[in-house]
Formats: C-alpha cells, sequence, structure tokens
C-alpha cells in the first residue's frame, strides 16, 4: 500500500512537470471535460437537490421544534458548500468518471497501445495522464458550484413545501445570505481541488498499473472507485483541520 | 511464395542500420525464468528472423531490445550504447505489436500520422500526404483512413500498424508476428514490403515469425529460441542443415498424415 502511495506520488510528480506543455493538449483536455460534464451533470443535479431535501427534512424539524426555523438556511447552506457538495461531487466524479479513466487507461496498457505510445517516443503520462488530470481538477470545482446551487434551491424547496417546517424561501436565503460569506465557498472549493487531483492520480495511476487481460481491467476499475473514495475521505478531514483556523 | 532470399548487404549503406549486441540478457517473471542468457549481434541493415516454440521468450526479447523491459542482468546495446533514458531521441527505433498495439480512440489516419503530428515534424497538409502514401504502400484500400481500428480486420489493423512503424522511417525495425492470421497473398506481400523496406532503407530489421516460409524467405540469418536460450543460429541454409533435432522437427512439422 505505501508504494502504491509512493507510485502514485511519482506518477503525480511527472504529471506536474509535464503541466508546462498543458497548452499543447487543450483540445484533448476540452474533449475530457465535455465528457465529464455530460457523464455527471445530471446526476450531479439530482444528487444535489436530494441532498438539500434532505439535510432539510433531518434538521428542520429539530430546528423549528426549538423555534430556530429562522437558521435553517445557514445550517444547510454552510453544510453543503463547505463539506457535502465537494465530498458528494468527488464521490460522483470517482464513481463516473474515475472508473472510466481506469478502464480506458487499463485496456490502453492491456492492448498494448501504451507500450506503442513508448515506442513512439510519446510520453504515456503526457498524452494520457496531463489532459485527465487537469480536465477533472477543472470540472470537480465548477461542478461543486453548480451542486452549492442546486443544493440551496432543493433546501428551500423542502423548507417551504413541507409542512412541518414550512420556512419561507425568503427567510431561507435571507439567513443564508446572512450566514454564507465568500470564504466558505471558497473552502469547498479548495477541497474540491484537491479532491479532484486526488482521484485523478488515483484512477490513472491504477489504470496504468493494470495487468493481466480483461480481469486486470476490472479490478483496475474496482481499486480505483474504492481507493479514491477512501482517499476523499481522509483527505477531507485533513482538509478540514487545516482550513479551520482562515475560518474567522 | 516468399520472396527468394536476398544477399546481406555488401555496400556500406549511406543511411546506416543499428548495429544491436545483446549479451547474456536474462529476465524473470516471478519465479518463471524466461530469457536464460540470451547472446545475439545483428548487423547493420541485416534482416534477422528469430524463430522458436511458443512461449519460448520472442516477444520479451523484442521488449528488451526497445527498452519496454529492462534486464535483470545482461546488456542491450545499440550502436555500442546501452540503452539510457534518451535513447528514442537519438536513435529512430520502431515496433509492430503482435496486436498492432493502435490506439482505438484515434482514426487510422490519426495513428499512422501520430509520430508525426505529437512531435510536429511536418505540417498538418504533409501528413496527410505521408499518411496517404504510407497507407497506400502496405495496401490498405482507400477508405480505410477514416475508419477506427475496431472496424477492422486482425490483418488490416497490422498493416496499418506497419504504416504507422514506417513513419519513424526506423533505423532499427522490429515486427513480432507480422504475417499471423494473414492470408498468405498479404502476407506475402507484407513479406516482400519489409525486404524492399530494408534494401530501400537499410534499416536493422529483426522479425519474430512462425512462418517458415517468411523467415526462409526474407532472412540473411535465422536464430532458433527455445526456452530463453539461442539454441541455433546462421544463414537460411545453415539453419536448414542444422542437427538440432527440435529445430528440425519445428522445420518439418506439417498436417499430412503419416
Ligand atoms: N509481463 C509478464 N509477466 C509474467 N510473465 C510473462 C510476461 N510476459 C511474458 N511472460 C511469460 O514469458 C513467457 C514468454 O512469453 P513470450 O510472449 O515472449 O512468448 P513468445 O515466444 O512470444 O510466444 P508466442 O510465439 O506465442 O508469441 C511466457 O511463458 C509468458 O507467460
Ligand atoms: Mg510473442
Amino acid at each position: 500500500m505505501f508504494r502504491e502511495l509512493g507510485q502514485m506520488l511519482v506518477l503525480f510528480g511527472a504529471t506536474l512537470r509535464a503541466l508546462p506543455g498543458f497548452l499543447r493538449r487543450r483540445r484533448s483536455i476540452g474533449e475530457q471535460i465535455f465528457e465529464i460534464g455530460n457523464a455527471s451533470l445530471l446526476m450531479a443535479c439530482m444528487l444535489s437537490f436530494f441532498i438539500g431535501g434532505v439535510l432539510v427534512l433531518q434538521a428542520g424539524s429539530v430546528l423549528v421544534e426549538r423555534g430556530l426555523g429562522s437558521q435553517l438556511g445557514g445550517l444547510v447552506g454552510i453544510s453543503l458548500c463547505k463539506e457535502l457538495a465537494p465530498v458528494m461531487m468527488a464521490i460522483l466524479i470517482a464513481g463516473r468518471v474515475g472508473s472510466a479513466m481506469a478502464a480506458e487507461l487499463g485496456s490502453m496498457q492491456v492492448y498494448q497501445e501504451v507500450d506503442a505510445l513508448r515506442t513512439l517516443n510519446i510520453e504515456p503520462i503526457d498524452y494520457l495522464v496531463l489532459p485527465r488530470i487537469v480536465a477533472i481538477t477543472i470540472a470537480l470545482p465548477a461542478l461543486v458550484v453548480f451542486s452549492n446551487l442546486v443544493g440551496w434551491l432543493g433546501g428551500a424547496a423542502v423548507a417551504s413545501f413541507n409542512s412541518d417546517i414550512g420556512i419561507p424561501t425568503a427567510t431561507f436565503f435571507s439567513n443564508l445570505r446572512e450566514v454564507v460569506d465568500t470564504w466558505d465557498i471558497a473552502h469547498g472549493l479548495i477541497k474540491a481541488f484537491v479532491f479532484a487531483m486526488a482521484v485523478g492520480t488515483v484512477c490513472c495511476h491504477q489504470g496504468l498499473q493494470t495487468r493481466g487481460g480483461p480481469r486486470g481491467v476490472g479490478r483496475s476499475v474496482t481499486k480505483a472507485v474504492t481507493n479514491s473514495i477512501v482517499l476523499v475521505l481522509l483527505l477531507d478531514y485533513v482538509l478540514t483541520r487545516l482550513l479551520q483556523p482562515f475560518d474567522a | 511464395m516468399t520472396p527468394a532470399p536476398s544477399p546481406a548487404p555488401s555496400v556500406a549503406p549511406a543511411h546506416p542500420g543499428l548495429r544491436v549486441a545483446v549479451r547474456d540478457l536474462r529476465k524473470r517473471y516471478h519465479t518463471q525464468e524466461v530469457l536464460r542468457g540470451v547472446d545475439l549481434e545483428i548487423a547493420p541493415a541485416e534482416i534477422f528472423v528469430l524463430m522458436g516454440p511458443s512461449g519460448s521468450g520472442k516477444s520479451v526479447f523484442l521488449r528488451h531490445l526497445i527498452g519496454l523491459e529492462s534486464p535483470d542482468s545482461g546488456e542491450v546495446r545499440i550502436e555500442g550504447e546501452l540503452l539510457a533514458d534518451d535513447f528514442r531521441d537519438r536513435f529512430r527505433m520502431a515496433m509492430v505489436f503482435q496486436s498492432g498495439g493502435l490506439l482505438n480512440s484515434l482514426t487510422v489516419a490519426q495513428n499512422v500520422g501520430l509520430y508525426l503530428s505529437e512531435h510536429r515534424l511536418r505540417s498538418p497538409a504533409e501528413i496527410d500526404a505521408v499518411v496517404a502514401e504510407k497507407l497506400a504502400l502496405v495496401q490498405l484500400p482507400d477508405g480505410t483512413a477514416n475508419k477506427y481500428p475496431t472496424e477492422l480486420s486482425g490483418g488490416m489493423r497490422r498493416r496499418v500498424a506497419i504504416a504507422r512503424a514506417l513513419t519513424i522511417d526506423p533505423q532499427l525495425i522490429l515486427f513480432d508476428e507480422p504475417t499471423a492470421e494473414l492470408d498468405p497473398l498479404v502476407a506475402l506481400a507484407i513479406g516482400r514490403e519489409i525486404v524492399a523496406l530494408n534494401r530501400r532503407t537499410h534499416a536493422t530489421t529483426l522479425v519474430v515469425t512462425h512462418d517458415r516460409d517468411l523467415a526462409f524467405g526474407i532472412a540473411h540469418r535465422i536464430g532458433f529460441l527455445v526456452e530463453g536460450r539461442i539454441l541455433a543460429v546462421g544463414t537460411p541454409d545453415v539453419i536448414r542443415a542444422h542437427p538440432l533435432p527440435l529445430l528440425q522437427q519445428f522445420l518439418a512439422a506439417d498436417f499430412t498424415p503419416q
């Protein structure tokens, strides 16, 4: 496991070193971003709406009972943008996009496409890994912004339509605006940025590590997704801890 | 059915192929010893054919020559130099993989033009011209250029892979089973193309094959690899008369009922 972590750091380092050439890859990066959006936008939308909704259901009744219903907007707003949106979107991306990356690179490895690239003097890291990691690193924070908005809307909708809670949308959003500031959103975006690099690196690494035919590809995909999710949750704790001092 | 044996090149070529020297090359995967001390020298511009039973380590050997594997011990020298990190910048080497190794996400034309476009060696218009030329050379039908590799037959994929390797203008070219699963006429065309390429460019050529007609048709020398060791090496005539029993069985095997 530590060896894998080491190899992943090496891969990430090599990608960073290849980064100056990313403009050459802009077409390929653009295609990747388009694919990521295509694969995840609708899911992200539904997921976020219902997470916002369920947060309101859970927290709303407790707060309303204690006469704190007016605080609901802030609570939901903060939880979503600092914690739930980045983590859930990272997990979604790991499942929808990271798995596909691992499968694609894995089958390229198995069918000697990666070796063929090397014999053409084309570095697989430049050609395959860099565009994917850059694309995911752009797409995930964008997805988180989107998820925040949809999640807040979902929360507001449930808050006003659920008869036990009954907080008007205007109250919900005015409290949200009062509590959530730019830094809170940035906090979530910083997390998303780091998660994206982690998911991209893990999945590309697993893909390129694939050995042993189509079964190997299956194994790589499973490992890529589970490792990504574990790493995201670990990093989430670490980042929350690191970013806390700035939460004035 | 295969081209007549061509004499080893006598005149010093203007654009010489690379000299390959392999000494005591050993490689094991887990507990399996795949290469057990391979010694081989291939002269510039030579066509060397490597034969041997399935699983004897031929593909693994080729992968060492082009730096896709590193040996456990022993050495591979190209022009007297050990394969260093930058050898691909200094020597033009190409390999045609057993399965083709084409990128499935690119069209045939993009695959063939990949080397030139990635390294920005030509303008897009020139690349189109080179691609068309190389595809014609391997006799692919019109309209193949815009197909994807998955839409081609195995033999067509192999020919695309050869066309792609030619764009490197290699000084050393390695073929892994170039005629496997091809019909006899296409196999013949590929065999002829290997010889013509060798005459035209003087590239050192190493061909791994089970196809005896191809081997005796094109080779300057033939080597016989068994269980990770080269047990026989020599001109086609020497190999035909070689006393090694396994080699004779290998050459004589046919389907005629006894
Ligand atoms: N990456 C690898 N990991 C483990 N074992 C390997 C690997 N590559 C090759 N081998 C083993 O090395 C042996 C030789 O393989 P190789 O592909 O070189 O055979 P070959 O001579 O090319 O056979 P064929 O004529 O069938 O292509 C085989 O037994 C194979 O199982
Ligand atoms: Mg082989």
